[in-house]
């Protein structure tokens, strides 16, 4: 390793380097910073108060109601974007007719804007909307799907599962080209056919994709926002309020920078648990040195 | 043999059944929009039972929200910004990659967990010291539209997962090509450029079309720095068209439509990327 070499290597790697160094690992240390300081009295003249923020938030219900609207909306969608999109991949992947236009038409919703399939849904959950017409004909009355804080998380976690369904599908279908015709073929010999074939053959070979695919859909169920911040705005009675929005409304509509940091802090450390899986488990031989 | 094959036709059916269906619900909202987009003043978009297809068909709430709202240059907009976010990540991932991939240096090591530890930490927790450091730096649009522009794209200019891309696209090049190309006397920089950079166009052009995707609809911090509405990206403007028709939903749905189009086309045309290339490396958290 002689030191022109190296010379080289940074090199290459500097233009990136100034890139993160700038708008991640500063921001990154200034957050970790920023949560041991008041800002709530004066925001130009802080006050350094140790694990103060943390204690406020722990101790705010507001607070912990984020954490387990969070983890409901997760409960919501998780489970179902990781089955659902399984389900699809293994149907397309028959040697089936118009295989390419169901992959396409499914995946269409992944490559629109999350605001614009916002709108569409909050058309669709109007109070004498789309939904509820279907929802009266078949008899069960009108829903409140924006208003009603019981079914207002649904409705959110209706709609990100509409935007990950196509995308989780062509995560599977490209794990689905790895798995040996040998085996199938195998199968068929043994006699074992349909539904029992997949059980015996694909899900096996599948797991760690299914893994994946879960820690994935966890960590953004746990970033949640957009949709959030266009359709209710974490109400009703923020029954749709998660850590993001939380963190987003300290930091830029209070300017509570230390509550909001502390509260980004608690967020990371909640993330990083499911990261860590993926990286050091499920990932690990993309990530190796 | 013969009652195999109609066992499977059955099979198909069935299938082929169940994907409609989903193809159907995954249109439907979209279509919806359409519907109410085409339906004109005399006509009552909340009708009991709904009505599909347009009695009253104009196309006035499309003119209309074209004329209202400049549509055309937060399209504009949003492309400089997903180009340029595009053009970054591909040059500084490429660059960042091939030490990773295929030097050994000192601090290799630290680089490389680095750049990974980078993947542990989502944006929405270090936004808001990321938002103060680009107002220090003015990339706001509130100095001027290019360091507004700038203070869109600088920050998402690089990412870990574009970097451990290019790097796994590298790692499958033989080194033997490499060697070659040393005994003739080339840089490391010659190296890069003119022999590695051309066998990794694949892994280029789904960064490149994932990154696009991804920068055009990006709603989160270009929602936190704009002010100015001459540089809003279509995903400010059109969540913008709610408070400005409030009620008219006619023209939210027209201008929802117009901003999926240039979308939809990039999808159509590069079609087969997306569906060759959703692979591992594309996978985003």
């Amino acid at each position: 390793m002689d030191m022109k070499k190296s010379i080289g290597a940074y090199l290459f790697l500097l233009p990136a380097g100034i890139v993160l160094l700038l708008f991640f690992f500063i921001p990154f240390f200034q957050t970790i910073h920023l949560s041991f300081f008041d800002y709530s009295n004066d925001v130009y003249r802080p006050s350094f108060v140790g694990f103060e923020n943390y204690i406020t938030l722990i101790k705010s219900p507001l607070f912990l109601k984020t954490i387990l609207n969070t983890f409901y909306f997760l409960i919501l969608c998780v489970p179902f974007l990781v089955i659902f999109p399984l389900f699809l991949a293994i149907l397309i992947n028959q040697n089936i007719r118009f295989k390419n236009a169901y992959k396409i038409l499914i995946y269409l919703p992944v490559v629109v804007s999350i605001v614009v399939v916002a709108i569409a849904f909050k058309w669709l959950y109007a109070p004498s909307g789309l939904l509820n017409f279907f929802f009266e004909k078949m008899g069960f009355g009108s829903i409140g799907w924006l208003s009603d804080p019981k079914v207002s998380m649904i409705s959110v976690a209706l709609v990100t599962i509409f935007k990950g369904v196509g995308y989780y599908m062509m995560i599977y279908l490209s794990a689905l080209m790895s798995v040996p015709k040998e085996l199938y073929e195998a199968a068929d010999v043994d006699g074992i056919v349909g539904f029992k074939k997949h059980m015996a053959i694909t899900i096996p070979h599948l797991m760690p994709m299914i893994a994946l695919v879960s820690t994935i859909s966890s960590i953004s169920a746990l970033k949640v926002f957009v949709e959030i911040y266009v359709m209710t705005r974490g109400g009703p009675l923020d029954s749709t309020k998660t850590i993001v929005y939380y963190i987003y409304e300290k930091a830029f509509e209070n300017l509570d920078m230390g509550i909001a940091s502390a509260g980004a802090v608690i967020l990371l450390l909640i993330v990083m648990g499911f990261s860590m899986l993926n990286i050091f488990v499920f990932e690990k031989d993309k990530y190796r040195v | 043999m013969r009652l195999f094959e109609g066992k499977i036709n059955y099979k198909n059916i069935l299938i082929h059944t169940i994907l409609i269906i989903v193809c159907i619900l995954s249109l439907v909202p979209f279509l919806w929009l359409l519907s109410t987009a085409l339906k004109g003043r005399s006509e009552n978009i909340f009708a009991y039972p709904p009505i599909f297809i347009p009695r009253d068909f104009t196309f006035d709430n499309f003119i209309q929200v074209l004329k209202l709202v400049p549509i055309v240059k937060y399209v504009v907009n949003s492309f400089i910004v997903a180009f340029s976010t595009v053009v970054l990540n591909v040059i500084l991932s490429a660059l960042a990659a091939y030490p990773l991939a295929r030097m050994d240096f000192k601090g290799k090591k630290v680089a490389f967990f680095a750049i990974l530890a980078t993947i542990m930490v989502p944006f929405q927790t270090i936004m808001l010291p990321v938002y103060i450091i680009t107002l220090k730096l003015h990339l706001i649009d509130s100095y001027s539209d290019t360091m507004g522009y700038l203070g869109l794209i600088l920050p998402f200019a690089v990412n870990a997962f574009g970097i451990f891309l290019m790097r796994q696209a590298f790692m499958a090049i033989p080194k033997e090509i490499e060697e070659s190309a040393i005994v003739d006397g080339c840089n490391s920089f010659q190296i890069f450029s003119k022999l590695l950079l051309p066998m990794v166009k694949p892994t280029i052009a789904l960064l490149a079309i994932f990154t696009f995707i991804g920068s055009w609809g990006e709603f989160l911090w270009p929602s936190i720095v704009l002010t100015n509405e001459q540089l809003f990206t279509l995903p400010v403007g059109i969540n913008n068209l709610s408070s400005a028709f409030s009620a008219d939903y006619r023209l939210i749905a027209a201008g929802s439509i117009v901003s999926i189009i240039p979308i939809i086309i990039f999808f159509l045309a590069l079609q087969k990327y997306f569906i060759q290339g959703s692979n591992d490396g594309a996978v985003k958290g």
